[in-house]
């Protein structure tokens, strides 16, 4: 408690005189409808394609890493641009990752190693649906661990609460629960004036029950959002999302949060981590890892800016459905592996820390000869996050036939 | 489920009766709601009910079309579409679609797959022969060779070396390239109608990808189609296999036929996407699904069970027995160490739990085990190249495995797999979970057990004859009931195909409406998942989706959707009457809450512009968004 209190003040003292008063302006404004000023949320973003782990989050401190990739190794930090980001002595951030130290030097950003699914599939197809579902081996879930995480709300329910960023609703968030699938802030409405008066006194009159309650949900959300889409975005704190598919997404998921629409959930993704090939370039800021981490990392220092005090209320969910092999490929790259790492960050977070306990790289430490080993279940990390930040303990149901084990990852849990 | 039936009957109540007084209903006794199913349609009804349930949707003309024929004798053809004539237009539209008649290997020749653009690039492979295909390889191999830093001296072989293509300024004059640059769609139809038919795979390849895109909806199908190759090869298998799920639905004469197929391929869902999948879809529906969708379930089994569609996407063509091991292999000192293989539960999971018994059906995960075991050496020659099935006995499990309780003898080979799916389909839980699965779909979401028994009872006593169980379902009260009628919401598919047919609009192509399928929750032959759609309404019922619904509609009424046109032959009345444009679209009256909403619309529009007259199409648009609309 003392520690979040101590977060709150010092970015307020960060970010003083800087855009601060349109902001309450701006919150005043939406929350006049907003059935309950800044909830807390939390955010999951799905790295799909099975992220190299051993190269975002560099064990430098472990030999066999070396002698396992002669050609593609992030450098031990030595201080130059192209080496390692010390985060513990042992560990450290690709150096592309370079906007995400601020959050670890605050003590925000955590960091979970060996982390991943206990099935051992290596198809992207089954791993990222058995992780969306949070059901590890089960293929038949038909909804996500992030709809069944969310609290049953009594009283009126924000039509914006679960936010799905992208054309189709996320298999994470996919449920009983409503969530609304938004690709575009700006393009959530009935395009035509005349068919949106007509289609909404239709909705709300109808006799059919099922339909009158989606159509009134729908068209508050689109109040709601309409009343986002007013003013054009302007991010605080000179923060600057980077183009792509993350970048946007999380503008968008800042500029929901600071309107005070409701939102509690929301979900993300961003392809292309199967680096198989010329995974590391000439230098270790180039090649496809780099270019992945540059959006990555750009998007998630960028949001960080941009919340400010808010990231208190915020606690931020990496993962991705696998790792890859330890040893390098004939291609400058990595084939599909097991084990991963996660990123948590956020107000509540006890960051500055690298959780997990590490297996080791040496051959008879490595899964099936050839990948990192796992030590802590993905559902674990989700788990804590659920009960910390959600406030929702029947973590029986979120995550059916497991029993989360808390990590201490956040204060709250 | 108690919540769902009360909703469900509630609904029923309010709709059969359109002057039902504008207040909540009470909340009825429970139980009351199996009273509904026992509540005759009127004769009028019946035919309209029909035309909702087992079509996508009454086209103008088919109620007297029923009328005439007679309901009796129309359901009866339904059920055997091999004696219904097929509709010349339908066939005209499929004929371009070649992938749709190919074999898997003609199709990997055809439309080569990603890993063959990657041999290309790195000079393992010869480019392939059709110019078309050719040059579109070519270019994805040097992009791919730019993003992977491969230089081309090292990967192109010399005889391999593409003839210099055609300049666009041979081909067309400067006016006629600003015209597919910036003509209007007439002009634009008109100039590419005129180029000659040798010219269309130079103009393909000379053509810069935007210009393509831009104008692939004013194309003629075959040039379409080409432009559609030259960007890449394999987007034209989604394409056809669009198409083809989109035109049937729309334009077949044996439209119960198109729901079954629908229905089955959704049961036996394969993952268009997943790898060596693409090449395998489009002859999975053809062969392993179309054929069977009114006939016997056992055939169904049979053929999915060895399609290389459902091997390669539910893993068991990687699934093995314990192999044996070669010692002097396993001694030699630098021994390649091969990967790790064994037995694949997969596909024994998801037959068992999602294809027969269903999850409650009385199996253990001893069974699942059992059952990967019997179906070990169920693989795929070659699955890259579009190969066949193949039974490879050497990984095939010889042990002895016992399955619900029946003992399968050691020593067996591919008969071990077709013993397992006699006994399923012979197991009371099939019958069961497939009776309830079709009346889900086809009656109500709670449909009612008694007629769910009496249909479980046909498939058992037929030994799964599919016509048969529908025949006991159309037979039945029950199914002509208050209860059923308007029961279910549309699926995006049936939505967009039932407006499609209501106004009477013409596809040309099916790219746009595919998008918007997609966009609706509903990507066809894209559902990652095994268990297909979910048939329960609550499926497609969320608000990103009917702004989707919402906006289509619109879209569609006014003419804004590439690739589909509102001409002549639609079915738009000439009248600016809501009424009248609403019993046109619906075949029913529209409910006075819709009709009320959208006369105040039209008012709004004149408060806002006293000169605007009310268009038919805005009253269409709003009468297929409407929520009269979404149920069938």
């Amino acid at each position: 408690m003392n520690s979040r209190r101590f977060f709150l003040k010092s970015s307020a003292v960060a970010m003083a005189g800087v855009g601060a008063a349109p902001l309450w302006l701006e919150r005043a404004l939406y929350a006049a409808d907003a059935p309950s000023p800044r909830k807390k949320v939390l955010v999951a973003l799905f790295q799909r394609g099975a992220m190299d782990g051993l190269n975002v989050v560099v064990p430098f401190g472990d030999p066999s890493y070396y002698s396992l990739r002669p050609t593609i190794a992030i450098p031990k930090p030595n201080g130059t641009a192209d080496s390692a980001i010390d985060l513990d002595g042992f560990f450290g951030l690709h150096p592309s990752l370079a906007p995400m130290k601020p959050i670890w030097d605050a003590g925000k950003l955590a960091v979970v190693q060996a982390v991943g699914s206990p099935d051992t599939t290596r198809s992207h197809f089954d791993a990222q649906d058995y992780m969306e579902s949070g059901t590890p081996g089960r293929k038949a879930t038909s909804d996500g661990w992030l709809n069944r995480a969310l609290p049953q709300e009594k009283g009126r329910i924000s039509p914006v609460r679960a936010v799905s960023l992208g054309p189709a609703l996320a298999r994470t968030l996919r449920g009983k629960q409503d969530a609304v699938a938004v690709s575009n802030l700006g393009a959530f409405q009935v395009r035509d004036p005349g068919g949106a008066v007509g289609f909404e006194s239709m909705y709300a009159g109808t006799m059919d029950k099922v339909l009158n309650g989606t159509g009134r949900e729908t068209f508050e959300a689109v109040k709601t959002i309409k009343a986002i889409q007013k003013n054009a975005y302007v991010p605080a704190n000179g923060a600057r999302y980077p183009n792509g598919r993350l970048g946007p997404a999380m503008q968008q998921i800042a500029r929901l949060i600071k309107a005070d629409v409701g939102l509690e959930v929301a979900f993300a993704d961003m392809g292309g981590w199967d680096t198989h090939v010329n995974e590391v370039g000439p230098r270790t800021t180039q090649g496809q890892l780099a270019n992945l981490l540059n959006e990555f990392g750009g998007a998630l220092g960028a949001f960080y800016q941009d919340m400010g005090d808010r990231m208190a209320d915020i606690t931020v969910v990496t993962m991705s459905e696998f790792g890859r092999t330890a040893k390098e490929n004939g291609n400058r790259g990595t084939d599909h592996g097991h084990a991963n790492a996660m990123f948590v960050f956020g107000g509540d977070v006890r960051g500055g820390k690298v959780y997990g306990d590490w297996p080791g790289l040496a051959k008879e430490q490595l899964y099936e000869g050839r990948d990192l080993d796992l030590t802590t279940d993905f559902r674990d990390v989700l788990g804590e996050a659920v009960a910390g930040q959600l406030g929702n303990k029947d973590l029986k149901k979120v995550f059916p036939g497991y029993d989360p084990k808390f990590r201490n990852l956040l204060l709250s849990a | 489920m108690r919540t769902q039936s009360l909703l469900a009957l509630i609904l029923s109540l309010s709709l059969v009766s359109p002057g039902f007084p504008a207040k909540t209903p009470k909340a009825p006794k429970a139980g009351t709601d199996l009273a509904l199913f026992n509540k005759k349609l009127k004769k009028d009804e019946q035919i309209r009910f029909a035309l909702e349930r087992l079509t996508f949707g009454p086209r103008a003309g088919d109620y007297e079309i029923v009328r005439k024929v007679g309901l009796k004798k129309w359901i009866d053809l339904q059920l055997h579409p091999d004696s219904i004539k097929e509709n010349p237009v339908l066939e005209a539209k499929l004929a371009p679609l070649d992938s749709l008649r190919m074999t898997q290997q003609e199709i990997a020749q055809t439309y080569p797959p990603p890993q063959l653009i990657a041999q290309v690039a790195r000079g393992r492979a010869p480019l392939p022969e059709d110019p078309v295909t050719r040059a579109a390889v070519e270019r994805l191999a040097k992009r791919y060779r730019a993003k992977n830093n491969i230089a081309a001296s090292q990967s192109t072989r010399e005889e391999d070396m593409v003839e210099p293509a055609v300049p666009l300024q041979d081909l067309l004059t400067p006016p006629q390239i600003r015209t597919l640059r910036s003509g209007k769609p007439d002009e634009r139809r008109a100039l590419l109608a005129s180029i000659d038919k040798e010219k269309y795979d130079d103009l393909a390849i000379a053509l810069p990808q935007g210009m393509r895109f831009q104008n692939m909806q004013y194309a003629p199908v075959e040039m379409r189609r080409m432009f559609l190759r030259a960007t890449a090869p394999q987007q034209v298998l989604a394409s056809d296999l669009n198409e083809n799920k989109l035109f049937r639905a729309v334009y077949s004469n044996r439209q119960l036929d198109e729901l079954m197929v629908d229905f089955w391929y959704n049961h036996f869902n394969v993952y268009l996407d997943k790898g060596a999948d693409r090449l395998y879809v489009p002859s999975y529906e053809r062969d392993a699904i179309r054929p069977y969708a009114l006939a016997n379930f056992k055939d169904l089994l049979k053929a999915t069970a060895e399609s290389p569609a459902m091997l390669f996407y539910l893993d068991n063509w990687q699934s093995v027995g314990p192999l044996p091991v070669n010692p002097r292999a396993a001694q030699r000192p630098n021994a390649p160490k091969r990967p790790v293989r064994g037995l694949n539960e997969n596909y024994g999971r998801e037959l068992l739990e999602l294809h027969t018994l269903g999850v409650d059906g009385g199996y253990t995960q001893k069974d699942i085990i059992e059952v990967a075991r019997c179906f070990t050496g169920w693989t795929i020659r070659d699955p890259r190249g579009g190969g066949g099935f193949w039974y490879n006995d050497r990984v095939h499990d010889k042990g002895e495995k016992v399955v619900l309780g029946v003992t399968i003898p050691a020593g067996g080979g591919k008969e071990d797999g077709e013993k397992v799916l006699d006994i399923l389909l012979h197991h009371p839980s099939t019958a069961k979970f497939i009776a309830t699965k079709l009346a889900v779909r086809f009656v109500a979401d709670n449909p009612p057990p008694a007629l769910v028994d009496r249909m479980a009872q046909t498939f058992a006593d037929t030994s799964g004859d599919i016509r048969a169980v529908m025949q006991t379902m159309l037979d039945s009260k029950e199914f002509w009931s208050v209860g059923t009628q308007h029961a279910k919401i549309k699926t995006p598919y049936e939505m967009i195909a039932s407006a499609i047919r209501a106004i009477g609009a013409n596809i040309d192509f099916g790219t746009n409406l595919a998008t918007q399928l997609a966009n609706l929750g509903q990507p066809l032959y894209r559902k990652v998942e095994p268990t297909g759609y979910s048939a329960l309404n609550a499926e497609w019922v969320n608000s990103s989706a009917l702004l989707g619904r919402m906006n289509f509609a619109l879209a569609l009424t006014q003419n804004k959707i590439p690739g589909v046109r509102l001409d002549a032959s639609a079915t738009l009345p000439d009248s600016t009457n809501s009424t009248v444009i609403a019993k046109a679209l619906l075949n029913r009256d529209v409910t006075p809450q819709t009709r009320s909403a959208i006369e105040k619309a039209l008012e709004e529009q004149v408060k806002k512009n006293p000169k605007a007259q009310p268009s038919a199409a805005i009253i269409a648009g709003l009468v297929l968004g409407s929520p009269d609309f979404q149920r069938r």
